[in-house]
C-alpha cells in the first residue's frame, strides 16, 4: 500500500476526491508518523487529534454526499503556534502564554477550515518568532530531520521540520525577517513569504507589525502555490491587507516556465561569510535557470548590506511596543499576585518569569532605540535605510523580473553553536531581511546539497510587490529540472528517521 | 566607549517592566552593547534628505462602516483570565487585577 505521508498535497487531495483513500485514513497516517518520529524531531507543541479527525470525517461525509471538494480538501497541515486557533493552546513558544486557549480563529485558520484542510496541531517556534534556530522556544528546540544535531532554522523550525519529516505535507509559517524562508532552505523544503499585506494577519500574534507576513511551507512548489491561494486575499479584519486579486500563483506553478524571464543575481549577497558549498550550489542553480531560457545578469543593490542592522533596530522597536500587551492582567501567566504587590510589580515579575533571554534582549534594544535622545540615531536612521533598500529594489526591478541570492549564508548550524552569540545568529537572515523591509514577495526553493557537508541549500528568489506568481514560475521550473537531474526529489536523500 | 552601561540596561529593564536578576544584567549588558555598536552602522548611509519609511504599504487610514455585529461574550472574553491561587482572576464579569494605586495615593 502507498505510504500516505509521502504523497504531495495535490496528490493526496486527488486521491481523496476520487474516493481512493479516506481523509480520516490520511490524517491517521500522519498522526502515526508523528508518533513514530516526533520524539526525535520535536516539531509539534500540541496535537489536535480530535479536531483533526473530526475535520477529516466531515470531508469524507461531504464526498459521500456528492458535494464538490476543494483542491486541498482533506489534506493535513501543521500550523505555526503563533496563529490563534479557537480553543486550541496557542503559546508562541513562550511560557507567558502557556495554557492559553484563544476564543477565536485567525482569518488564516478560518480560511483553512473553509477549504477543508485538516489542521493536525501547532508547531514549535522561537519564542514570539524571535530567532533563526528554534532554540529560543521555551519548550525545547526542534531538530533538523537531515541531522538531528543541527537546527531546523527559525523561527518557523517546527513548521519546516514537520514538512521535511513527512509529518505533514503542508504547514503555515510566518516571516518577519526570514522565518519561513531560512527554515525552508536548511530543511530542503519550499517556503514562501508573500507580499506584505497579501495574507491577513488577523489573529497572528504580532512581533513586528510592519514586517510580519504569513505564508506557505511545502515539499513541492505546486503544493505551496495551492496553499498560498487558499490563505491569500483581502481581509477587512486586517487594515494592512491589500484589496487586490491574489496573484495567479497556481497557474505560475503549473506553467513552470522561465523562458525570457530576466533574473538578477544580487552582487552584494555573496562572497565573504558565505559557505563555499552554498555558493557552488547557488551558482549551479543560476546556470540551470540560464539553460532553461532565463536571461541572467548581475545587479547591484548597494544598501542591502545595511538591511541587517536596520532590521535589528526596527523589529525590536516594534516588538517592545507589541509585547507590552503581555501585562499579566487579561490572559496568560500571572506571577506574584499575593494581594499585597502592586499591578506594576506583578507585571514586572511575570514578564521576568515568562519571557526568555532573546525576547528580553529585543524588548530592551527596542526600548533603547525608541528612547528620547537615541530615537534619531537609531530608529530614525533605520527607517531611512528602509527607504534606501526599497529604492534598491525599485531600481533593480526596472532591469530584471526577479532577483536571486542564496537564502542563507551557510547550511544548518549545530544546536548550541550560536546560542550565546546573538550577532552570529542574526547573520542567518542577511539575505532574507531586505524583502521584509521593502514588503515585496520572496521564497526559498531547494537547490541541492552542499558538497562540503551534505546539507540542503536554498535558492532565494525575490519578486516585486504583488508579483508573487513570478516566484512560483522560477521555483517550479527549477524544481522540474532539478528533480530530473537528481532522478528524485531532494528530500529522498534525507536519512530515514 | 560602550554604547550602553549596566546602569542604563537596568533602567531600560525597569521601563520595560522586566524584573531582571543581577546575573541576567551582568550577562545582558555586554551583549546589548555589542548589538548596539553593530546596528549603529545604519548612521553610515542614511543622509538627511532621505525620507523615513515606517511601513511598506502606502496606506493611510482604512475606514469601515460602524455597524453593530456579533462579538465575544463577557464569559468568552474572561475565559483566558490568569490563574491566581488555583482559580481564575475574575470577579463580577471583570478581570480581577492587583492594586493599581500606591498606599500613599
Amino acid at each position: 500500500m502507498t505510504d500516505l505521508t509521502k504523497l504531495t498535497a495535490a496528490e493526496t487531495a486527488r486521491l481523496i476526491r476520487d474516493g481512493e483513500v479516506s481523509a480520516v485514513d490520511v490524517a491517521q497516517a500522519h498522526f502515526d508518523r508523528i508518533a513514530k518520529v516526533d520524539d526525535r524531531i520535536h516539531a509539534f507543541l500540541h496535537l489536535d487529534t480530535e479536531g483533526a479527525l473530526g475535520a477529516a470525517r466531515r470531508v469524507d461525509e461531504k464526498r459521500a454526499a456528492g458535494e464538490e471538494l476543494g483542491p486541498l480538501a482533506g489534506v493535513p497541515l501543521a500550523l505555526k503556534d503563533v496563529l490563534a486557533m479557537k480553543d486550541v493552546p496557542t503559546t508562541c513558544g513562550s511560557k507567558i502564554l502557556e495554557g492559553w486557549r484563544p476564543p477565536y480563529d485567525a482569518t488564516v485558520v478560518q480560511r483553512l477550515r473553509d477549504a477543508d484542510l485538516v489542521i493536525l496541531g501547532k508547531t514549535n517556534m522561537d519564542e514570539f518568532a524571535m530567532g533563526s534556530s528554534t532554540e529560543n522556544s521555551a519548550y525545547g528546540p526542534t531538530r533538523n530531520p537531515w541531522d538531528t544535531d543541527r537546527i531546523p532554522g527559525g523561527s518557523g523550525g517546527g513548521s519546516a521540520a514537520s514538512v521535511a519529516a513527512y509529518q505533514a505535507p503542508l504547514a503555515i509559517g510566518t516571516d518577519t525577517g526570514g522565518s519561513i524562508r531560512q527554515p525552508a532552505a536548511v530543511t530542503g523544503t519550499v517556503g514562501v513569504k508573500p507580499t506584505y499585506g497579501g495574507v491577513s494577519r488577523y489573529g497572528l500574534v504580532a512581533f513586528s507589525s510592519s514586517l510580519d507576513q504569513v505564508g506557505p511551507c511545502a515539499r513541492t512548489v505546486l503544493d505551496a502555490a495551492l496553499l498560498h491561494s487558499v490563505i491569500a486575499g483581502h481581509d477587512p479584519f486586517d487594515s494592512t491587507s491589500i484589496d487586490q486579486p491574489v496573484p495567479p500563483v497556481v497557474e505560475a506553478a503549473r506553467a513552470a516556465d522561465v523562458r525570457g524571464l530576466r533574473v538578477g543575481v544580487v552582487k552584494e549577497l555573496g562572497g565573504e561569510g558565505f559557505q563555499p558549498g552554498v555558493e557552488q550550489r547557488f551558482n549551479e542553480a543560476v546556470a540551470l535557470l540560464t539553460e532553461l531560457g532565463a536571461e541572467v545578469v548581475e545587479v547591484s543593490c548597494p544598501h542591502f548590506v545595511y538591511g541587517l542592522p536596520a532590521y535589528y533596530l526596527i523589529a525590536p522597536s516594534e516588538c517592545s511596543s507589541n509585547l507590552a500587551r503581555f501585562d499579566a492582567m487579561r490572559y496568560g501567566l500571572r506571577v506574584g499576585d499575593d494581594g499585597i504587590r502592586s499591578a506594576e510589580e506583578v507585571m514586572s515579575l511575570t514578564r521576568e518569569a515568562g519571557f526568555g533571554a532573546e525576547v528580553k534582549r529585543r524588548i530592551m534594544i527596542g526600548a533603547y532605540a525608541l528612547s528620547s535622545g537615541y530615537y534619531e540615531a537609531y530608529y530614525g536612521q533605520a527607517q531611512k535605510v528602509r527607504t534606501l533598500i526599497t529604492r534598491d529594489f525599485a531600481r533593480a526591478f526596472e532591469q530584471v523580473d526577479v532577483l536571486v541570492s542564496p537564502t542563507t549564508p551557510t547550511t544548518a548550524f549545530r544546536i548550541g553553536e550560536r546560542v550565546d552569540d546573538p550577532l552570529a545568529m542574526y547573520k542567518a537572515d542577511l539575505c532574507t531581511i531586505p524583502s521584509n523591509l521593502a514588503g515585496n514577495a520572496s521564497a526559498s526553493f531547494p537547490c541541492g546539497l552542499s558538497p562540503d557537508d551534505g546539507l540542503p541549500v536554498g535558492l532565494h528568489v525575490m519578486a516585486p510587490v504583488m508579483a508573487d506568481d513570478r516566484l512560483y514560475r522560477v521555483g517550479a521550473a527549477l524544481e522540474a529540472a532539478s528533480v530530473q537531474r537528481w532522478g528524485h526529489p531532494l528530500l529522498e536523500e534525507a536519512p530515514e528517521l | 566607549m560602550p554604547a550602553i552601561s549596566r546602569d542604563e540596561v537596568a533602567h531600560l529593564a525597569r521601563l520595560a517592566r522586566i524584573d531582571l536578576s543581577d546575573d541576567e544584567l551582568n550577562h545582558l549588558a555586554p551583549q546589548l552593547d555589542v548589538i548596539l555598536q553593530s546596528v549603529a552602522q545604519v548612521s553610515e548611509v542614511a543622509a538627511q534628505d532621505i525620507p523615513p519609511t515606517s511601513h511598506p504599504l502606502p496606506l493611510t487610514n482604512v475606514f469601515r462602516q460602524d455597524e453593530i455585529r456579533p462579538c465575544l461574550s463577557a464569559e468568552e472574553a474572561l475565559a483566558g483570565a490568569p490563574i491566581v491561587d488555583g482559580a481564575q482572576a475574575v470577579e463580577d464579569e471583570r478581570f480581577r487585577v492587583p492594586r493599581i494605586l500606591g498606599e500613599e495615593a
